[in-house]
């Protein structure tokens, strides 16, 4: 078995992760284009800032 | 004299007779189409009743997760020994067409053996998860629960 053909950082690949669940959210979730977006780009801020916020947390409490 | 109108040309069913043959295409027909096509292919439930951008946007983010997820090694659960193995293989079969796809090509058929993987493992997962939200929205657009 060789390596995998894609290897991102943890970080890419939160980021991704957060770009394609927000996407869904958003069109899934509100009705008009515009609502779509911003709720979109809500879920992805949240996603990102709670990935962030969370690893310091666990950075302090591993030392 | 009292009779019924039921099924005679009065006005009334004449408007009815009207407004139900003014439907889109798109709302007519079975149902639950918009839901098991969405669920076999993403984005297909929105396909259907012609919502083509969001069908497309659908797509590309249920697609791009399932395929990253195959590109990272993530493994394609084919059958359940325990709990997790249950969850997963739920969360899987949700891909619906990609998911017998990847396992007929024998995609995804790993031991997780690098962190990557594991990641992989879940952007399949939860790809599915997604695909099955974004049915369930085709099939409220074809209720008309949503417009």
């Amino acid at each position: 078995m060789g390596n995998p053909i894609f290897q991102p950082s943890h970080f890419t690949a939160v980021v991704l992760f957060a770009l394609f669940a927000s996407t869904v959210f958003g069109i899934t979730m509100r009705e008009t284009p515009r609502n779509m977006l911003r709720y979109g780009i809500y879920c992805f801020a949240l996603f990102v800032a709670a990935a962030i916020t969370l690893s310091w947390l666990m950075y302090f409490i591993a030392r | 004299m009292r009779y019924s109108q039921k099924g005679m040309a009065t006005e009334e069913n004449k408007k009815t007779t009207t407004k139900a043959n003014s439907q889109p295409a798109s709302q007519q027909g079975f149902v639950y189409l918009p839901l098991i096509a969405g669920w076999l292919v993403p984005g297909g439930g929105h396909f259907l009743l012609r919502k083509w951008g969001r069908g497309a946007l659908l797509a590309a983010s249920i697609l791009g997760m399932f395929v990253l997820g195959l590109a990272m090694q993530g493994k394609v659960y084919a059958g359940a020994h325990d709990i997790l193995d249950i969850l997963g293989l739920a969360g899987d079969l949700g891909n619906g067409l990609p998911y017998f796809i990847s396992r007929m090509l024998g995609l995804g058929d790993v031991q997780v053996q690098v962190t990557t993987a594991d990641w992989g493992t879940r952007f399949i997962v939860v790809a599915g998860l997604l695909n099955i939200i974004a049915a369930v929205d085709a099939h409220n657009l074809r209720t008309g629960r949503k417009s």
